[in-house]
């Protein structure tokens, strides 16, 4: 029993490290490393839709990640690197967008939405207390003739 | 009042419908081009038929012009060859970009299947592919005589294409 948990826990392991395509790029420190793999895995490759440049093994994302080695090498930012990618594949590449225009309503919508949705349901409780309250509380007349009805039937 | 407050859940499902029928014939694979508007990246790489004359952006100004980035490899580019030699000759200016391919066999394919191209521009290393936010060939791009790129088109251009879409533009570009 110990010894297949033990196997289990081992495969899990693997999976978790077994993705992304293998290239053997040197880094001059582990920052370097770091930055690198934080941008292939934010950029998107244009050519497989919905993967990024790290999982991708079309020709197009080999070229990308070697484009942005390259960049590294040289000392760019990364945001002189993505805007580099941005200039020649548009905001497609940027699995995370920009707010702009174009892009409010992703960013925004599902809070206002959100927003609409607790609006709506406070009108309604409020509505509901209001007539239930209403409904509970009888005028004077009412009463009278309630008791009247009561007195009638009880003897 | 109420009546309205009872409608809207019909509206919201209606506006829904609408956008979502819309996306059910819009294709994904198709993005738009960064580059529409902005002028041909610079670039000076040899032709393809003879590696000492060097290809620059500055020769492909003065005339609107498809530029037709293509390979050997890319299957979909045999689909649109004979379209693209009909274009050349009813007088369309075609420039080819030879997109990361083996020269020799580029060679064979324009001595074998006609060329087309005023042009051939050799990029081996798929530098000019990358300035031009390539990502799979075939890829036509519209440039006007300024070398402004206007228009891209992903994919095989074949007749109806050419009718129904590209045509039209290129005919604008012409009569500016």
């Amino acid at each position: 029993m110990k010894q297949l948990i033990q196997g289990l826990l081992l495969t899990l392991l693997l999976v978790g490290s077994a993705s992304a395509a293998i290239d053997a790029y040197e880094f001059k420190n582990e920052a370097e490393r770091e930055r690198y793999r934080t941008l292939v895995e934010e950029l998107r490759c244009p050519k497989c839709q919905n993967q990024n440049i790290a999982d991708s093994n079309a020709p197009i994302a080999m070229d990308l990640r070697r484009e942005i080695y390259r960049m590294l090498e040289e000392g760019q930012s990364n945001e002189q690197i993505v805007e580099y990618l941005v200039a020649r594949y548009g905001d497609f590449v940027r699995y995370k967008p920009p707010v702009n225009a174009k892009t409010v309503v992703l960013w925004y919508g599902p809070i206002v939405l959100l927003f609409i949705g607790f609006g709506v349901l406070a009108f309604m409780l409020m509505r509901r207390r209001r007539s239930a309250a209403a409904s509970s509380t009888l005028s004077e007349a009412e009463r009278a003739r309630l008791a009247t009805l009561l007195d009638r039937k009880e003897p | 009042m109420k009546r309205l407050l009872m409608l809207l859940p019909l509206a919201i499902f209606l506006l829904v419908a609408v956008f979502l029928y819309r996306g059910l014939f819009l294709d994904p694979t198709e993005l738009p081009s960064a580059l529409i508007g902005k002028p041909l990246p610079s670039f000076a790489l040899p032709s393809v038929e003879d590696p000492q004359r060097l290809v620059s952006d500055d020769d492909i100004k003065g005339k609107p012009a498809l530029v037709n980035v293509w390979a050997t490899w890319c299957v979909a580019c045999k689909v649109e060859h004979p379209v693209l030699n009909k274009l050349a000759e009813q007088g369309v200016v075609i420039h080819g970009v030879n997109y990361k391919d083996d020269n020799a066999a580029a060679q064979k394919w324009l001595q074998d299947f006609h060329d087309p191209y005023q042009l051939n521009i050799r990029d081996e290393e798929g530098t000019l592919g990358l300035d031009l936010g390539v990502y799979g060939a075939p890829e036509t791009f519209l440039v006007d005589k300024q070398g402004i790129i206007r228009h891209k088109y992903v994919g095989v251009i074949d007749e109806r294409v050419w009718r129904e879409q590209l045509a039209a533009l290129y005919q604008e570009l012409v009569d500016e």
